[in-house]
């Protein structure tokens, strides 16, 4: 059985482009899309690894990663952050709330692949 | 022979004409062709409601009693607007700032907006008009009679009652009618007042034609005629100079205080220099009407058999002379007369008995949240409805019961005794800033009651109201408590006694009222506000620390002044803030404005209430408390010119401030917009990006999948493409580059290209849309294609946004003056108050979700070209769903729109 990732996106494509990759390298994909209830989403699939997008409905992925890092179950989960703001500032936040990598959209699927490998140590 | 079917049907055809006039002028107004409507001539002749049928009858029989003593009459009004215009002009201006609907309005407003006062003023008004009122029905009933004795032979003699009710029912229509069409923001009536200008010309012209063929006709000319006024008992007649100082005192107290005379003098004024005009030629108007006077009374009492009522001197001369076509012009004068005065006092009266008494009842019955719920505009013109009837029932019960038989000139001089006890209230209103709540309540109060005691009471005659054994030793044998002998002084004309006593214990009781009590502070803000109206513009704090949301107060004044006008006041109010859209931030100023506004309909003392109810809190707090308690040491270094200086000052700051916020802010939104471009852009890419490195690794994808990923590939590339026709679209506009084409076009068509444009659109729930044809077809020049671009986004909005079970979209579709307006409303939630202004920034889409389609630039878009047609887009509060409001020009704007 693969390791478990869960992606939180809101863009349709982008779900499946991503499913469809890290599916065929073995990876288990699970999806969440809303901002509000991520948090939650999280902590029942308790998954291997998160994919984050940050322009999330509702809530940003800024503050869902720093509730994660808050809680002592998940402060050490490997985070992927995804963005579509290629801004400086925009790195520098996904530093500062503890992301574990940090990747600007868009990005190749090989990039991918090596990071979530890398991420979950394989 | 003139038959009483003649009569009544000259009557009919002119109460038809006055009818199809007082409609020709509400279409005018409507259209806001004003014009003449609003001229220092129908403003002077609307006056002449001053001369009543008892000027018109009553001046040629109280001549004939008294000589030239009804000769005062007219000199106290003469005096007021020839020698002290300037205090009309005073009461104008205050009327106009403060939004003055009755005089009951401006004393309750004055003195701390208390509705006690207005409940007194109001009955006090009401009781004094009531004999006045049926003064006229008598008259008029009475010239009918005329023509029946006159020829007996010709018809039988009809049921006198019964004409007094058709008149009065009559009177009450037409004064429903266009009396309360519709509650106007500032209670100006036009329909009415033109027709009112209309009557004044036909009674003075009746009133000279008659003199003329008395004068000529009669006699052989002036010096025939001024022998004649020489060998009458008329010219026997004594000078009574307390008499005279005391009517012509009365007089000139009547015509300011009358309600009819201050509806027309201060509320239906609509620029404050035709006062200046009418000063000079409404004393010009009253002499005409009483050139003729004496020589008719003369002409009655020599050719005329003794014992024939002279109040009737002006339709039974010309009769005893067989002028037919002359009577009946006169007796046209004397109905115009008559009916002009009830219509305007009707009016007068509802409108403080709607204002003062009917609604304090019903808003403090449906306490809290009166203001929110109902419809407050029914409740306000039902309520004026059936004043206006009861006034007119009031009318005619009195004459009933007072039985009719008095000379015209005593009933007229009680009324104006009564409603001169308002003047002391109102000249140190508006003159004294000392002049307190308690001491108006005592006065009124006070000479109220030696009014009614003295001279109202014992009008209906011995054995009426009171017995003769009261009027002649007092009550319980108090003989100085004599209502015709106050305090044992006797031997003075009843009038003068009655005057003298009322007028003075009032004023007394008003001045020492005032000088013992202390005004509460909303009290003292107004003194100041009436008092210094001409040089204080700087207007006094009434709200502060509210907490009133702009929507609830849209929601209240819709319901009141109505929605057009409402949101008319909200976007002028709003726009200058600087803000877009129909809600402005809910300063004290724009709270105020409101107030004033909303009192102009339903009077200050409830609106006021109203406004406490949603604004909530203190209405006076204490930095204006400490404000009022400076104010007076202020007065005294108060420079006009410093003030003017400071202003410009902070004007100056203000627009500094605004443009640096403003600089800061676009920089702030050009980052803000870069970042949200990169992530419209990138977000496609990604797809784009992914999908297409997963067909090149060929092999490794089954054909569904690679036909799925094409199309998405495709797809996406689209919406780039999209997403950048939008931001160069965006940027032609913005930047004024864009060339429009102008064309004429039918509105119907655009819209219905509009909607076939987005009927395929996929949706879950199919959208239905309501329209209206009829309205539609407007034909404007514009440029149609880009009309339609804005139409189409609203349209797709509500299909994409609108989160109704059955979703409808209601297109509605009027023309106002030069502009049309097209309202498109759903019926989903709406927008929430927050958004609504943040929804015509780019990208700003409210669900972040891409599935909604496009990039958030549409209403960007829309915005800007109605900006570039002349015209605007913005969102409807207050409809339910959401809603949008297009409003353009018909026609193509002269200057470009450009900016």
């Amino acid at each position: 059985m693969g390791k478990r990732v869960l992606l939180i996106e809101d863009e349709p494509n982008i779900i499946e482009a991503i499913r469809f990759v890290l599916s065929r390298a073995g990876y288990v994909v699970d999806t969440h899309s809303d901002g509000s209830t991520a948090l939650a989403a999280i902590r029942a699939k308790k998954p291997d690894m998160v994919i984050l997008d940050v322009m999330l409905p509702n809530r940003s992925g800024y503050d869902i990663l720093r509730d994660l890092r808050a809680e002592a179950a998940t402060v050490a989960l490997p985070v992927l952050m995804l963005t579509a703001r290629g801004q400086k500032k925009d790195r520098e936040m996904a530093e500062r709330y503890g992301a574990s990598r940090y990747m600007t959209k868009p990005f190749s699927n090989a990039e991918m692949i090596g990071t979530v490998t890398e991420l979950l140590g394989q | 022979m003139l038959t009483f079917n003649l009569l009544v049907f000259v009557c009919v055809l002119y109460v038809a004409l006055l009818f199809l006039v007082a409609f020709a002028a509400e279409k005018r107004a409507e259209q806001g062709r004003l014009g003449w409507l609003r001229s220092p001539t129908v403003y002077t002749l609307s006056l002449s409601i001053y001369c009543t049928a008892w000027t018109f009858y009553g001046a040629v029989g109280y001549a004939a009693r008294s000589g030239l003593e009804f000769v005062t009459i007219y000199l106290g009004p003469t005096l007021v607007m020839v020698g002290w215009w300037w205090v009309v002009r005073k009461l104008v201006r205050i009327g106009r700032t403060q939004r003055i609907t009755s005089i009951a309005d401006l004393i309750s407003s004055r003195y701390g907006k208390s509705n006690l006062l207005g409940v007194i003023v109001t009955v006090m008004a009401v009781i004094g008009s009531t004999p006045y009122i049926a003064l006229q029905l008598q008259s008029v009933t009475l010239s009918f009679a005329v023509f029946a004795s006159d020829r007996p032979e010709g018809w039988a003699v009809p049921d006198l009652n019964s004409t007094a009710v058709w008149v009065a029912a009559g009177l009450a229509l037409f004064t429903i009618l266009f009396g309360t069409r519709n509650l106007d923001a500032n209670e100006r009536h036009h329909g009415v007042v033109t027709a009112i200008a209309l009557e004044a010309v036909v009674k003075l012209v009746a009133l000279l034609a008659v003199g003329i063929f008395v004068v000529w006709g009669v006699a052989a000319g002036p010096s025939d005629m001024l022998s004649r006024i020489e060998a009458s008992p008329i010219a026997d007649w004594q000078l009574n100079g307390g008499r005279w100082a005391t009517l012509i005192f009365l007089s000139a107290a009547a015509f300011l205080c009358l309600p009819r005379m201050f509806q027309v003098l201060v509320v239906e004024n609509s620029d404050e220099r035709h006062v200046a005009t009418a000063s000079w030629a409404f004393p010009l108007y009253v002499f005409l009407m009483s050139l003729f006077v004496m020589p008719i009374a003369v002409a009655g009492l020599s050719e005329l058999p003794a014992g024939t009522n002279p109040d009737l001197f002006v339709l039974t001369v010309p009769l005893l002379f067989d002028q037919e076509g002359l009577a009946m012009l006169s007796f046209l004068g004397g109905f115009s007369s008559a009916t002009s005065m009830v219509i305007v006092a009707a009016i007068a009266l509802s409108t403080m008995v709607s204002n003062h008494i009917v609604m304090p009842i019903w808003l403090s019955a449906r306490r809290g949240g009166a203001s929110m719920s109902g419809d407050v505009r029914n409740v306000v013109l039902r309520s004026r409805r059936v004043s206006i009837g009861a006034v007119l029932a009031l009318g005619y019960f009195y004459y009933r019961f007072s039985g009719g038989g008095e000379a015209l000139a005593a009933i007229g001089l009680i009324s104006f005794t009564g409603v001169a006890q308002i003047l002391p209230a109102l000249l140190g209103g508006i003159f004294w800033r000392g002049a307190s709540r308690v001491g108006a309540a005592l006065g009124l109060v006070i000479g109220f009651a030696v009014w009614g005691y003295t001279m109202f009471l014992p009008s209906f005659g011995e054995s009426y109201v009171m017995s003769a054994g009261l009027l002649s030793e007092g009550p319980w044998g108090f003989g100085w408590l004599r209502p015709r002998a106050l305090f044992g002084i006797e031997g003075i004309d009843p009038l003068v006694h009655a005057v003298f006593w009322s007028m003075s214990l009032n004023v007394i009781a008003f001045v020492l009222g005032s000088l013992a009590s202390f005004p509460g502070p909303l009290e003292r803000l107004q003194s100041a506000q009436f008092v210094n109206v001409d040089d204080h513009s700087a207007s006094a704090r009434g709200w502060s620390g509210g907490a009133a949301e702009a929507e609830d107060l849209l929601v209240m004044a819709q319901r009141i002044i109505g929605a057009e006008e409402a949101q008319a006041l909200f976007q002028t109010e709003a726009r200058a803030q600087g803000k877009y859209g129909y809600l402005p931030d809910t300063t004290p100023d724009f709270i105020r404005t409101l107030e004033r506004e909303l009192s102009g309909s339903v009077g200050a003392a409830t609106a006021h209430a109203m406004m406490g109810q949603i604004v909530g809190g203190a209405s006076v707090s204490v930095q204006d408390l400490m404000a009022v308690a400076d104010e007076t040491a202020q007065m005294l270094e108060y420079s006009s010119q410093l003030e003017a200086k400071s202003a410009e000052l902070t004007r100056t700051a203000r627009q500094l401030r605004e443009a640096n916020e403003k600089l800061t802010e676009l920089s702030v939104q050009k980052d803000a917009f870069l970042s949200q471009i990169s992530h419209e852009l990138r977000t496609p890419m990604t797809s784009i990006r992914a999908f297409s490195e997963i067909l090149m690794e060929r092999g490794e994808v089954r054909p569904e999948e690679l036909t799925r990923y094409s199309s998405i590939i495709h797809d996406e590339a689209i919406r780039l493409t999209r997403l950048l026709d939008d931001l160069l679209d965006l940027s032609v506009l913005e930047n004024g580059q864009v060339s429009l084409n102008w064309q004429k076009g039918g509105l119907h068509d655009v819209l219905d290209r509009a909607v076939a444009a987005t009927g395929s659109m996929p949706a879950e729930r199919p959208l239905t849309i309501h329209r209206d044809a009829a309205a539609e077809t407007v034909t404007l020049t514009t440029d149609t294609d880009r009309l339609r671009q804005v139409f189409i986004n609203l349209i797709a909005n509500a299909r994409k946004y609108c989160d109704a079970e059955k979703p409808e979209l209601r297109i509605e579709v009027r023309r106002r003056g030069a502009v049309v307006q097209v309202d498109f409303i759903d019926n989903g939630t709406g927008i929430p108050k927050k958004s609504q202004n943040l929804i015509f920034e780019k990208f700003s889409r409210l669900t972040d979700q891409a599935a909604a389609g496009g990039a958030g630039l549409g209403l960007a878009i829309s915005r800007e070209i109605m900006v570039k047609l002349g015209g605007q887009v913005g969102y409807l509060p207050g409809q339910g769903g959401a809603a949008f409001r297009v409003t353009l020009p018909l026609t193509q704007p002269q200057t470009d729109a450009a900016e």
